[in-house]
């Protein structure tokens, strides 16, 4: 994998909140516009940093949304009840409002419209966000690499991007999606209803796969990426980015 | 002049000495998990140790022979790139200066090599004179395969990324090589003091 197109210093940019959306009950999205910003790769992330009135800073890292090229860089965070800076990002910023942002950051973690066959990506909760970015990018690029996206939630009401998700299934452009929902089912449920485990991956994931991008919680990503190896597809191929618990 | 951000008041921690907290990073109690693909579980039987490279003579030890070595106890601060510093972790380990002890090399730094394809670059000066160990517990139990059992490299003052997990050994070389984050944005040092995270940092 080449390393990402970052020559220079990755300075702080100064980012002003444009607009702002509920996702979920707990996630929002960020529309951005960032000052000089060079552009990214589906699947990367930036730092943002805050700073109070009196000096103190926060920094913390956010996966990007949006896809590359558009006007505007997209964030989507989950609150974290016991964070820093998600609840700020969630619930007191308002268009208008303005921080500082970095990057963009991560080489390795990145859509690759040439894999060489299918390409699987395995969402849980919010770690959905670098691979939105990457079904984005597919769309927009018209990448014709056949994709599945395998996404759990909690519930139906915690899919992040449930309507945009909803048409692209209906586009029939090569993107097969997935959903298992874990907790909750509405009562004409006829997807998966389980965490995400060998037998399900075995029927979800194809036996040709090039190329796996996994995201998510620590115990999701490790459960995902050991079944996949187990199922016999490559380590090398299968690439996993996660989302700690600790204070975002 | 930054910009400040209406309203932020942030959750600062009393608890958190700062001359521990290096800087744009928060405390936590937390062990999160990073790596960018699956956990290897390398059998104990298959699983050596070796230095290599620019070395006199290759040098190899089997689990048992690591694990004969003396090892030390060390309580350190270590603190990741993603932002979180945890404080005194405790650890066991083979200081890599017994594991270098009588090797004679002209390389000047070094390539940790893993299970699973990572490697991490590092000046050999900043693995010698009890700067670095090759871990092989945390918080008194053997490593879990997750934060990089059975063995990984242990540097606290770089930030965690060059502490490898999983790792099998040491190449020394005499330029200093890209590791696989090294490759992909992240700084060639990793000083958390100078928050050395990127390229240009």
């Amino acid at each position: 994998m080449e390393g990402t197109a970052v020559l220079g210093r990755l300075n702080w940019h100064v980012a002003e909140v444009a607009d702002i959306w509920p996702e979920t009950d707990r996630v929002k999205t960020l529309a951005l516009d960032v000052q000089d910003w060079t552009g990214h790769r589906a699947g990367q992330h930036v730092d943002v940093r805050l700073t109070a009135d009196d000096g103190y800073q926060a920094q913390r890292s956010y996966s990007i949304a949006s896809p590359a090229g558009g006007p505007r860089v997209e964030l989507t965070v989950e609150r974290i009840d016991d964070g820093e800076v998600s609840p700020y990002l969630t619930q007191d910023a308002h268009a208008g409002d303005r921080f500082e942002l970095r990057g963009p950051v991560g080489g390795y973690f990145v859509w690759d419209p040439d894999p060489g066959g299918p390409v699987l990506l395995v969402g849980g909760g919010s770690g959905i966000v670098p691979l939105m970015a990457m079904v984005r990018q597919r769309a927009t690029n018209h990448d014709a690499v056949p994709t599945r996206l395998l996404y759990s939630a909690r519930s139906w009401a915690d899919v992040i991007y449930r309507d945009e998700l909803e048409r692209y299934r209906k586009r029939g452009d090569g993107l097969e999606i997935v959903f298992t929902l874990t907790r909750d089912r509405p009562p004409d449920w006829t997807g998966y209803s389980r965490r995400v485990d060998r037998g399900l991956l075995s029927e979800v994931a194809p036996a040709d796969l090039a190329l796996t991008f996994v995201c998510g919680p620590t115990p999701f990503v490790e459960a995902v990426a050991e079944a996949l190896v187990a199922l016999g597809h490559e380590p090398s191929r299968i690439k996993t980015e996660r989302f700690g618990p600790t204070g975002g | 002049m930054p910009i400040i951000s209406r309203g932020f008041k942030g959750r600062r921690r009393d608890d958190a000495p700062r001359d521990r907290v290096p800087p744009g990073q928060y405390v936590t109690d937390d062990f999160p998990v990073l790596s960018a693909g699956p956990t290897p579980h390398t059998p104990l039987d298959q699983w050596d140790f070796t230095i290599g490279g620019e070395v006199d003579e290759r040098h190899r030890w089997t689990w048992d022979e690591f694990r004969a070595l003396p090892s030390e106890t060390i309580t350190v601060d270590i603190s990741c790139v993603t932002k979180w510093t945890k404080l005194d972790t405790v650890w066991e380990g083979v200081p890599v200066d017994t594991l270098l002890e009588g090797i004679e090399t002209s390389g000047e730094y070094l390539t940790a090599f893993c299970d699973g394809g990572y490697t991490t670059n590092l000046p050999l000066a900043d693995v010698t004179g009890g700067k670095a160990w090759i871990a092989f517990a945390y918080d008194g139990e053997p490593l879990e395969p997750e934060h990089g059992g059975p063995a990984r490299l242990l540097v606290p003052h770089l930030y965690f990324w060059k502490s490898a997990k999983w790792v099998r050994g040491l190449r020394l070389t005499e330029t200093d090589e890209p590791g696989f984050w090294e490759s992909n944005g992240y700084h060639i040092y990793g000083d958390p003091w100078k928050e050395q995270r990127y390229w240009g940092d």
